[in-house]
């Protein structure tokens, strides 16, 4: 199915870099506006490219995107009223940057879920490791230490749970 | 504690699955409209040439339920769509109105005369800001527009009958929500 | 004819790798040397067969053999000779066979440098080697056949993709399959400890080469890979936490943590069950990124044509050996015994940190890579993850592992004491705090994150030194007697040490990059002056030059400081013909302080041309950073205890020797 046809498939490696980087285009007189404009166009997903930001794209709709952003800078909206421009049109997806929201609490929350587990786990570890004289059996209490450190130390798993 | 040890293999079955599920069901190309449920913006685009009349949001308000095109003379996958939506003009079954995305005139107005003209009404969206108020980010792409100018659904790609049968037509009975 | 014969040993290939996935594993659980042995010749034969197969494609791509369907479609009689030899593994079949390959090479390295691993632990390894090697032949062959012929044959090719011709990827699919595939071995040799039921501190000393060669070879693959994307793509950008990338950098990060936790089984017969599941998780990373980059579940700017069918292949490949082994872990890890004491300030709590940051960080890129996938599956909602999720989650696991990188060394084993070494890290910590205010002073409008930075790397490179100056003693006798410690002193000390400071180099080449870099972007008309970090960029016009295979607009600018000779620099803008296709040559201006980086784009009809000017302080230092840490991991591995022929010499009394004797009878 070939859509917009500014960017063709080429069967391979590395299908659809879009190839050039610098583009004729009108910037702002202001520069530190243009430099908002292309601080927000950097966050902004291209929606026909495979996973760039606007910033760095020559599609046609890129580049659609990136005067809108310019425009609406221009009339002296805030970086947030600009990008809720384009997500009441895109959606979240748009955004580089996955805002807080129910949906993405796992994503956010996950990392820190994952370390904490492990630490937990490192804590008991080093605990039973700790206490216990060699004289006690260690071997078996251990044991079951390390299970539990294996477990949860997991990064899968913790990923999944979080 | 022998759970403790099958905990990775668990983790691992479960993401297994979900690559699983993804492989066959989800398309990570494809972004759902944000639009959906939403009313239609504001527009009042000119005709393509001798393709009129007009297009403007007021006309997509028709009482009933209509389908609104996105097609552009160069778009290759419109030309796969364009016999179907043929039919269903000479079927009479649902309006269907265009939208003539990032043409020019006379491109547009070639191409419709020489592949036939399914619409009602047309427009055209030359610098492509109502396609962008739309959330339209491909061509072709259909919305499924209510009575009272809402956009329904929006289908991402060329329809076919079997699109047709499945997304559109529960909206035309009267089933779809 | 030539695809025939290659077809032919593919086959025979299959058939051994069937054999040597099984005999050696009947052998082993029977104690029947024969059987066992034949693993060899099996991992010699495979290997010798896939050399084979490799040879034939890569003759019909040096040939131009149009009638063969892969060389088809991917090369073209007038490109360069480098680029139709690496146009063999620039496509899906080609690389597909090039993995296996390399997988077939690493089994016969372990048959050849094996010789003092006991028999029955080396005939699994090498079965599991075989296994492994009959999923992915089943693969090449089933799905994705390189040799298939087109008929008619075509008179002329449809050309290799522009951007991978470019010597950096050639070169890089090579070392970034080495490190994946080299960690099959150390995979494989978890598997076959788990049939045993037994590591040991001798286990971890065999698989440590494996590790570290496959660790070495991603450092360096990853590297390459980001170095093309710098130059090539012309937005100055080196990492952009694509999925693929990401695909490269969890084996990465698992690998790294398996380094560090395999010492621990080796001097303290502790950390076991964590160690094999590492291992096992490092190598089922680098199948997962193979699963992702092929399979089309996720959208990545690297994405190879993908096709459901080899999805679902892979699907199951990944099923059938990552869910088995992690099911035989379930089943059998818990019968292994961990060691001793475990104090929490000591060179193994130390390690144990490191591991704890390595895993989370692993799977943090893992969370936020699939992220996705799960909520589009469970919800339906599609959500972007981009560089700013990776950044922010990634850094407060950095900072502490690198201030706790310069504290593990100087910790002894068993019992450490916290103080002692804060006092003899003063001298760093003093250090990072100078070059944090110097930077400071000098910038005073630096970013937190900046100083912060460059505060890391002054800490972990003085850090480091001072721990390796210790090591030797240097100045607390004399010269002649540090220098006699430092040749005793083992290589992978050194290597160590080396590693550690190539992380420092790229701390400083990262933060120094980001935080300082200057750039200009917008229409330039020729004679147009522009001044952009510290350099005067004139740019003196463009012309149309034609290349062997492609036609460029090349710019030409002088970039000088005022006084001095300017330097001259030569910008393209390539236009492609097979396949048609665009391509930016920027120019690179490498000095150690700071890169010149032009580009030239298109004109805007009005005698000017599109340009992006950069001013990258310090950037070169992250490859330079690369390139010092593989070379630690080099020189670890010249290390002689470590060097896989050598007999066995006296090793350090106790448990380790009984543990040896333990596994050799």
């Amino acid at each position: 199915m070939l859509r917009l046809g500014a960017l063709g498939c080429i069967i391979g490696l590395l299908v659809t870099f879009s190839a050039q980087a610098v583009f004729v285009e009108n910037q702002l007189d202001d520069t530190a506006l243009e430099a908002r404009a292309r601080h927000i166009s950097e966050g902004i997903r291209c929606l026909v490219c495979q996973n760039q930001s606007i910033l760095d794209s020559n599609a046609d709709l890129a580049k659609d995107l990136r005067k809108i952003v310019r425009e609406r800078i221009q009339l002296g909206e805030s970086d947030d009223q600009v990008r809720s421009f384009l997500v009441t049109r895109y959606g979240d997806w748009v955004l580089l940057d996955p805002p807080f929201k129910l949906r993405t609490v796992f994503l956010w929350f996950g990392p820190l879920f994952i370390f904490l587990g492990g630490g937990i786990a490192v804590f008991f570890f080093m605990r039973g490791r700790s206490q216990n004289r060699l004289d006690d059996q260690p071997e078996k209490l251990t044991a079951s230490e390390k299970a539990e450190l294996d477990k949860l130390l997991h990064p899968d798993e913790s990923g999944r749970a979080s | 504690m022998r759970l403790r040890f099958l905990a990775p293999v668990l983790t691992f079955a479960a993401i297994a699955a979900i690559m699983w599920y993804a492989l066959f069901n989800l398309n990570p190309k494809e972004i759902p409209s944000e639009m959906i449920s939403k009313p239609l913006p504001e527009f009042d685009l000119a005709a393509v040439p001798d393709y009129g009349p007009a297009l403007a949001t007021a006309d997509l308000a028709s009482g009933k339920i209509t389908l609104l095109n996105v097609f552009a003379s160069w778009c290759v996958a419109c030309l796969a769509e364009h016999p179907f939506f043929m039919d269903l003009k000479r079927q009479n079954l649902v309006d269907i109105y265009g939208l003539n995305y990032k043409d020019t005139p006379d491109a547009a107005a070639q191409w419709l005369s020489r592949h036939g003209n399914p619409y009602m009404r047309t427009g055209m969206d030359i610098k492509g800001r109502v396609g962008i108020d739309l959330g339209v980010y491909g061509v072709p792409e259909t919305f499924v527009i209510s009575a009272d100018g809402k956009i329904l659904d929006k289908i991402i790609g060329p329809v076919s009958k079997d699109i047709f049968d499945t997304r559109i037509r529960p909206f035309l009975q009267g089933t779809g929500s | 004819m030539v695809a025939e014969i290659g077809q032919f040993v593919l086959i025979l290939a299959l058939v051994t790798a069937c054999f040597q996935g099984v005999l050696p594993l009947i052998g082993a659980a029977r104690g029947n040397a024969p059987l066992m042995h034949f693993a060899d010749n099996a991992a010699f034969v495979q290997f010798v067969a896939i050399s084979g197969a490799f040879a034939c494609l890569t003759i019909g791509y040096v040939t131009s053999d149009f009638s063969i369907l892969n060389v088809a479609s991917n090369s073209h009689s007038l490109k360069p000779m480098l680029y139709k030899v690496s146009g063999v593994w620039g496509n899906h079949e080609g690389s597909l066979l090039l993995w296996g390959w390399i997988l077939a090479l690493f089994g016969f390295a372990v048959a050849l440098f094996g010789r003092n691993l006991p028999d029955s632990l080396k005939a699994r390894v090498l079965a599991i080697q075989g296994l492994i090697g009959v999923g992915f032949l089943m693969f090449v062959l089933f799905t994705s056949n390189p040799f298939e012929r087109l008929d008619p044959a075509p008179l002329d090719g449809s050309g290799l993709n522009p951007l991978l011709q470019d010597p950096g990827l050639a070169f890089h699919p090579p070392f970034l399959y080495l490190g994946y595939v080299g960690l099959s071995v150390t995979f494989s040799f978890a598997i076959a400890a788990l049939i045993e039921g037994r590591v040991d501190p001798a286990w971890a000393r065999w698989v440590r080469p494996w590790t570290l060669a496959a660790w070495g070879f991603l450092t360096i693959g990853i590297a390459l890979g980001s170095w093309w994307a710098y130059y090539e793509l012309g937005w100055g950008g080196w990492w952009f936490w694509d999925p693929v990338e990401n695909a490269s950098f969890m084996p990465w990060l698992a690998a790294t943590a398996l380094l560090h936790s395999a010492i621990v089984v080796e001097k303290r017969d502790a950390l076991k069950n964590w160690t094999i599941l590492l291992a096992i998780i490092a190598f089922s990373f680098s199948l997962l990124g193979t699963f992702l980059v092929r399979s089309g579940v996720l959208t990545s700017v690297h994405a190879f044509a993908s096709d459901p069918a080899r999805g679902v292949f892979i699907l199951i490949f990944l099923i059938v050996v990552i869910g088995g082994s992690l099911l035989l872990y379930g089943i059998r890890a818990p019968m292994m015994k961990g060691g001793g004491l475990f104090a929490p300030i000591s060179r193994e709590g130390a390690l144990v940190l490191n591991n704890l940051l390595l895993s989370t960080a692993a799977a943090t890129v893992l969370l936020g890579t699939l992220y996705p996938i799960f909520l589009d599956a469970f919800t339906g909602a599609k959500v972007s993850v981009g560089p700013p999720y990776f950044v922010s989650t990634f850094l407060p696991l950095v900072v502490p592992l690198i201030i706790a990188m310069a504290f593990g060394p100087f910790l002894p084993w068993k019992r450490g004491d916290l103080t002692g070494v804060l006092t003899r890290l003063k001298f760093a910590l003093a250090a990072a705090l100078l070059f944090a205010g110097v930077v400071w002073w000098w910038q005073s409008n630096a970013p937190v994150m900046a100083l912060v930075g460059m505060g890391l790397f002054a800490w972990l490179l003085v850090g480091t030194i001072l721990e390796w100056a210790e090591r030797i003693k240097l100045f607390r006798g004399p010269l002649t007697s540090s220098w006699k410690r430092l040749v005793q002193l083992p290589r992978s000390s050194h290597g160590m040490t080396m590693a550690h400071i190539g992380i420092a180099l790229v701390v400083l080449g990262i933060t120094a990059s980001e935080a300082w870099q200057t750039e200009h972007l917008g229409v330039m008309k020729p004679g147009e002056q522009i001044s952009v970090g510290g350099y005067d960029f004139q740019f003196e016009g463009a012309e149309n030059v034609a290349g062997p295979n492609y036609e460029a607009l090349r710019g030409t600018f002088i970039a000088s400081t005022g006084g001095g000779k300017g330097i001259l620099m030569y910008p393209e803008q390539r236009r492609y013909t097979n396949p048609p296709m665009e391509t930016t040559e920027a120019a690179i201006r490498p000095m150690l302080t700071a890169d010149l980086y032009v580009v030239i784009g298109d004109a805007d009809g009005k005698g000017g041309y599109a340009t992006r000017i950069y001013h990258k302080p310090f950037i070169s230092w992250i490859w330079i950073g690369a390139f010092v840490m593989f070379a630690g991991g080099a020189l670890s591995l010249s290390d002689r205890r470590l060097r896989l022929g050598a007999p066995k010499r006296a090793r350090s009394p106790g448990a380790k020797e009984k543990a040896l004797t333990g596994a050799k009878g």
